[in-house]
């Protein structure tokens, strides 16, 4: 047997592609325009998105046949508190700037729209092996918006990349400005809107018929 | 005139459905019409037409926008050269030449990137080339300090007609003005280039013309940034001064002799420009008096309680300086951007004269505030329009049913 058949590879790749929570489904907007600023931040928010969405997932989906009706929701949360939390005591431990870049934005995975939606939309209804495979695929395909959106607002907003000067010095003595529009938030929902133009321009069949 | 007809007629073919040039058929188009009013009329029904289509709508506004422009580039100039000393030296047509040689190049520029992308979309998309861009072209330079580097005019256009126009669907559906758009895209982009008091008056020589070291206690500040800057006093003790330091006079802001945009320190200007757009029926003096009115009545209010300079300063004073004068008249009167109802035209108007004047006395970090009142009551203006609409609706339906009931009333009493 494969290790990815079709439904576990739809389940990994397609929210990188035509399923993706935020240029497709518009998830999680809010965190991507508000820590893409620089590109270090943007990284570290996908990786820890991904991290806690799959083992989110794999709890979740391990726990689907005890979990009563009415109460999972909590119980989602729960499960979603607690693997925040361990994660931003990670961060603080261990990258203390960029937790403080990210600031309430690593808590606030917690009432992230993919993280819930992914519980109760999949790990519910499938097996753990399924589960984790989807929480990956969302969390790298919320990933990839940002590090996108990271990469071209910290080149134009900053002139640098991971705080590493790109731009050099000679286009600045020519006359060339960082522009400080790309490091302010309405540039970033811009961009995304741009992506968006960009992918359902490539993808018509996600076009809405009018 | 006869030969140039006649040439369009007979390169046309080229351009028409199986023409070799029929790829560049909106191209032809576009300057064909721009040249000559379109001969075409309806196949059907009855029609009444104004000869005036919208190019030669936008053409009014161009002419309207000239006066402000000529004493604009002679400022220029003067501001110049009295930044290095030389005002007495060099003569007005010296000083004019300069405004001149500075703006031309930001006029082709704003024109070149526009049109160039307003003509490759209607290509693209097999359209005929709108004309909106005609007056956006012109306006763009005249709302930006004379000094902005002609790479950001570019990329501020590129984006303003991209972004603020193409994206909505084209002239006649974008929901901002497109020039403002661009202002404000450099103004949130590069705030150094925009603000401040280095932008407002060119020092250095354009082509070889002009330049020179400038004179001690030079200082660029436009009088309404003075004001902001200057914390303490009463504002009767308070004297606007130019770019050496000497006493501005109301006349010479009446004239535009200050600091400030290209196109909006001449309130004489202004107002005839704004006499040829009332006088044309182009734009709506509802507007226009509107915007004053709300702006006069917000300034008598904070006159009142004036606890600061800022406060104290007079309603004349707030239309003499800045671009209050010159949104009021080019900006706010797009008609695209505008509310459409009559009555929608007067909240319109009095919301941008009233928001106009908070952000400029109470907001330190922005000196002018026309620019965005404009730009929030563009977002406003359907809504506006909507309410407008629905309260007809309702009066009416109310007079119908009320007409309604008294012939029924009439008919049970027999």
């Amino acid at each position: 047997m494969a290790i990815l058949s079709g439904k576990t590879k739809a389940a990994l790749l397609g929210p990188l592609n035509k399923d993706n929570p935020v240029i497709v489904q518009v998830l999680g907007i809010c965190s991507a325009l508000a820590v893409t600023a620089k590109l270090e931040p943007a990284i570290v928010m996908a990786i820890a998105v991904t991290v806690v969405v799959a083992l989110a997932n794999v709890i979740i989906s391990l726990l689907r046949k005890l979990i009563p009706t009415r109460v999972r929701m909590i119980v989602q949360l729960m499960v979603a508190a607690t693997l925040v939390a361990i994660v931003s005591e990670l961060l603080k431990a261990y990258a203390f700037d960029v937790n403080r870049q990210l600031s309430v934005f690593v808590g606030l995975i917690v009432s992230n729209c993919i993280l819930m939606g992914r519980m109760e939309a999949f790990a519910l209804g499938n097996g753990p092996w399924p589960s984790f495979l989807d929480g990956i695929g969302n969390g790298l395909g919320y990933g990839w918006i940002l590090v996108v959106l990271g990469f071209v607002r910290e080149l134009f907003g900053s002139g640098t990349l991971l705080g590493y000067q790109i731009i050099p010095q000679i286009f600045y003595d020519a006359g060339y400005q960082n522009n400080g529009f790309m490091s302010l938030a309405p540039m970033a929902i811009l961009l995304t809107g741009v992506i968006i133009w960009i992918h359902r321009a490539r993808n018509k069949d996600l076009q809405e018929t009018e | 005139m006869k030969a140039l007809r006649n040439y369009l007629d007979k390169i046309k073919p080229n351009f028409l459905e199986g023409g070799k040039l029929h790829w560049a058929h909106s191209t032809f188009d576009a300057i064909e019409t721009f040249l000559y009013v379109p001969n075409s009329t309806s196949k059907s029904g009855v029609h009444i037409h104004d000869a005036r289509d919208s190019k030669r709508t936008m053409i009014v506004v161009v002419l309207a926008l000239i006066p402000a422009l000529l004493v604009g580039m002679y400022n220029v100039g003067l501001q110049h050269y009295l930044a290095i000393g030389q005002a007495e030296a060099v003569d007005g047509l010296a000083k004019f030449l300069y405004g001149l040689l500075a703006v031309l190049p930001q006029i082709v520029v704003a024109y070149g990137v526009g049109l160039g992308i307003e003509f490759v979309v209607a290509q693209v998309k097999k359209e005929e080339v709108a004309e909106g861009f005609l007056v956006s072209g012109i306006l763009i330079p005249m709302i930006m300090p004379i000094d902005t580097p002609l790479w950001m005019l570019a990329l501020a256009t590129a984006f303003a007609v991209v972004f603020a126009k193409e994206v909505f669907g084209g002239t006649g559906y974008n929901i901002f003005n497109v020039a403002l758009i661009a202002r404000a895209f450099l103004f949130f982009s590069y705030p150094s280039k925009m603000s401040g008091d280095q932008v407002w008056v060119r020092t250095a020589d354009t082509f070889g013309v002009g330049g020179g070291t400038v004179v001690d206690g030079y200082s660029g500040a436009t009088p309404l940034s003075q004001l902001v800057t200057a914390d303490s006093g009463n504002f009767a003790d308070f004297t606007f001064t130019g770019v050496t330091g000497q006493p501005l006079s109301i006349i010479e802001m009446f004239i535009g002799l200050i600091p400030g945009s290209i196109g909006e320190t001449s309130l004489a200007a202004i107002l005839l420009g704004a006499l040829i757009l009332i006088v044309t029926g182009v734009a709506s003096w509802k507007i226009m008096f509107s915007i004053f009115a709300g702006g006069f009545a917000t300034v008598a209010v904070i006159n009142l309680f004036a606890a600061n300079l800022v406060m104290e300063m007079p309603a004349y004073y707030h239309f003499l300086l800045g671009g209050f004068a010159f949104g009021a008249v080019f900006m706010a009167t797009d008609p695209v951007t505008a509310a459409r109802t009559e009555t929608g035209k007067w909240i319109y108007g009095l919301l941008i004269g009233f928001l106009a004047i908070v952000i400029r006395v109470f907001n330190p970090g922005f000196p002018e505030g026309m620019m965005l009142a404009i730009l929030f009551m563009n977002a406003f203006a359907p809504l506006i329009d909507l309410y407008i609409v629905d309260a007809n609706i309702k009066r009416r339906m109310k007079r119908g049913i009320a007409a309604k009931t008294l012939t029924n009333g009439g008919k049970g009493n027999e």
